[in-house]
């Protein structure tokens, strides 16, 4: 059997490259909530690997609300990036810098 | 398990929530079925509700902890004093905000709506017993202030500010959720209750349970606005319309607070000497970022941005002891911030007007000659915000550091005070501009007869409360204690 702390060092890994992902890009928003969801999924990794070991329920429910609201979320990202889209004509991060300060 | 071994929950103690709940999607319908000519009864409605909540919390106030639906809500003292004023607060910014909308052609059913949603979200989040609930609070909570935060979808700002707090409220939440799956993973259980004593009984398994700590203050810290987390705050204070800034400003404040004392009291209170030093760096950094780039701002929306950021220190200093006294002072501190950061948006509503928002500080410039009685209001709000006394703030701000002194944190007391002082700076240059300074635009300043007397009921709460403040301290340290 593959040990727990393969699937949680594959789960910081997978964090480490949505931290990335956010901080690093400077192109493109769509790439931002790429790595949000990436961020959310890494997360639920976790919650389903240490639910398996732990043989308790409760990690695993978790993860389907997780999975609910990370899809709430996505809708109201997307509709924000569309409201942005047609305000500036661009998603370009760097374009982002009305304000300042 | 048979189908039949499930009970109906306790449903009295959520009471409040479930009404809310119900009013909410009642508010919705309604809305869309109303003619525009009517629109002011969707914020009616929704007072209507806040105020029938607020009879239901204060109906079923509870003398002890109690939980309900397998102990994921918890309602007790604490949670009931602090929902009283979420929904006090919500139902003054709502009025607030009707008066900023309406003549602006911006009144909508969503903003009372969300706004709704919103209160459910916090209330939620304050009574959390277990990280399920907590999580689905603050979601409920901020996936609704994302959306508000873009309510006028033509303007630049609003749009670019929506866009900013989602993508950093979102890498909040996850760095949450990636501390609180650590956490489950130590302790073996997401009750708040469970995983506060599991971590008293055992020792192992403590560098994952600290890394975990680590995640989820953080994922507090971003969403209170804390420096070094504080980024999103200033850009949508600023961005986002003044009503929402208003709401943002206030309500949630008091919500993080509640989140705040759930998951690392009752939940982690067994590492209080691990999250107090973080507590304590967290402090220090935002009361001095906060007083010091206060200064150099023009738009009074940034500079009280950055202002709340300093206050959020200081809740930070009157928690770093971690004693229920603490707990109490942090509590009292976040309720009269609220009252003041609730006066002070409502002073930027009543200034403006349709197609020019006075968001400028050289908008305050020569007030008193304009409209004394509205001079004087901003007189008490700043001097209460810098901690001058008599007013409320200096109370805050006493029993904030008296909790730091007497914890033996002197050097965090003498740094407290020392960043006040600064602070004081840019709060009196307000007043200076108002007094001292004439004005620009010479025509007199008038609002509605409703908007003064709720006003002048806000700002002179706040000099009652800083002659009075022995009601309002005593409640929050007996309601702690409980």
């Amino acid at each position: 059997m593959i040990p727990l702390t393969h699937f949680i060092v594959l789960g910081a890994i997978l964090f480490c490259l949505s931290m990335a992902g956010i901080f690093l890009n400077r192109k493109n928003v769509i790439i931002l909530l790429m790595s949000i969801e990436l961020m959310l999924l890494s997360v639920n990794l976790n919650f389903v690997a240490f639910s398996r070991f732990l043989a308790d329920p409760a990690g695993q429910v978790f993860v389907f609300f997780i999975l609910t609201v990370a899809a709430a979320e996505a809708a109201i990202g997307l509709a924000i990036l569309v409201v942005l889209f047609r305000r500036r004509q661009t998603i370009n991060v760097a374009d982002l810098d009305t304000t300042k300060g | 398990m048979t189908p039949s071994a499930f009970t109906v929950p306790g449903l009295l103690p959520a009471a409040a929530e479930i009404f809310l709940l119900g009013m909410a999607c009642v508010v919705l319908l309604v809305d869309i079925w109303l003619p525009d000519r009517y629109r002011r009864l969707t914020c009616q409605i929704a007072q209507a509700s806040l105020a029938g909540a607020l009879i239901l919390v204060l109906a079923t106030f509870p003398d002890a902890r109690a939980t309900t639906f397998a102990g994921t809500f918890v309602a007790d003292p604490m949670a009931a004093v602090l929902k009283t004023f979420l929904l006090l607060v919500s139902g003054f910014g709502f009025f607030y905000a009707r008066v900023h909308l309406e003549p602006r052609g911006l009144m909508r059913g969503e903003y009372f709506v969300l706004g709704l949603f919103a209160v459910l979200g916090m209330m939620v989040l304050v009574s959390a017993g277990n990280f399920l609930t907590l999580y689905l609070g603050l979601e409920l909570l901020s996936l609704s202030l994302y959306a508000m935060v873009a309510l006028d979808r033509d303007s630049k700002p609003g749009c670019e500010a929506a866009m900013k707090y989602f993508v950093l409220g979102a890498l909040a939440s996850g760095m949450l959720l990636y501390g609180i799956s650590m956490i489950y993973g130590s302790t073996g259980s997401l009750d708040l209750a469970t995983v506060g004593a599991s971590i008293s009984a055992t020792g192992d398994m403590r560098l994952t349970l600290v890394l975990g700590l680590v995640f989820v203050v953080v994922g507090v810290a971003f969403k209170l606005g804390a420096v070094p987390f504080h980024m999103w705050v200033p850009d949508v204070y600023e961005g986002a319309p003044t009503p929402v800034t208003l709401f943002i400003a206030t309500a949630p404040k008091i919500a993080a607070f509640g989140m705040l004392m759930r998951a690392l009291v009752d939940g982690l209170g067994g590492l209080a000497a691990d999250w107090s030093q973080m507590l304590v760096v967290l402090a220090v950094l935002s009361m001095a970022a906060g007083n010091v780039i206060a200064i150099a701002q023009t738009n009074i929306k940034r500079m009280l941005a950055y202002s709340a950021i300093a206050h959020v220190g200081f809740v930070f200093v009157g928690m770093a002891p971690g004693t229920p006294d603490g707990y109490a002072a942090s509590m009292f501190y976040v309720l009269t911030y609220v009252l003041m950061a609730l006066g002070g948006f409502a002073m930027v509503i009543w200034l403006g007007r349709a197609g020019h928002e006075a968001d400028l500080l050289d908008d305050f410039r020569g007030l008193n000659d304009r409209n004394p009685w509205f001079a004087f209001m901003m007189l008490i709000l700043m001097l209460s915000m810098a901690g001058v006394p008599p007013f409320v703030g200096f109370w805050a701000k006493w029993s904030v550091l008296r909790e730091a002194v007497d914890a033996g944190m002197i050097w965090l007391a003498v740094a407290a005070v020392l960043f006040s002082v600064v602070g004081l700076f840019y709060y009196l240059r307000v007043v200076r501009l108002m007094y001292f300074e004439s004005p620009r635009d010479a025509a007199p300043v008038t609002a509605f007869a409703d908007m003064k007397v709720v006003v002048s009921v806000n700002a002179l709460a706040i000099l009652a409360l800083g002659v009075y403040p022995g009601t309002l301290l005593d409640l929050c340290e007996a309601v702690i204690g409980a």
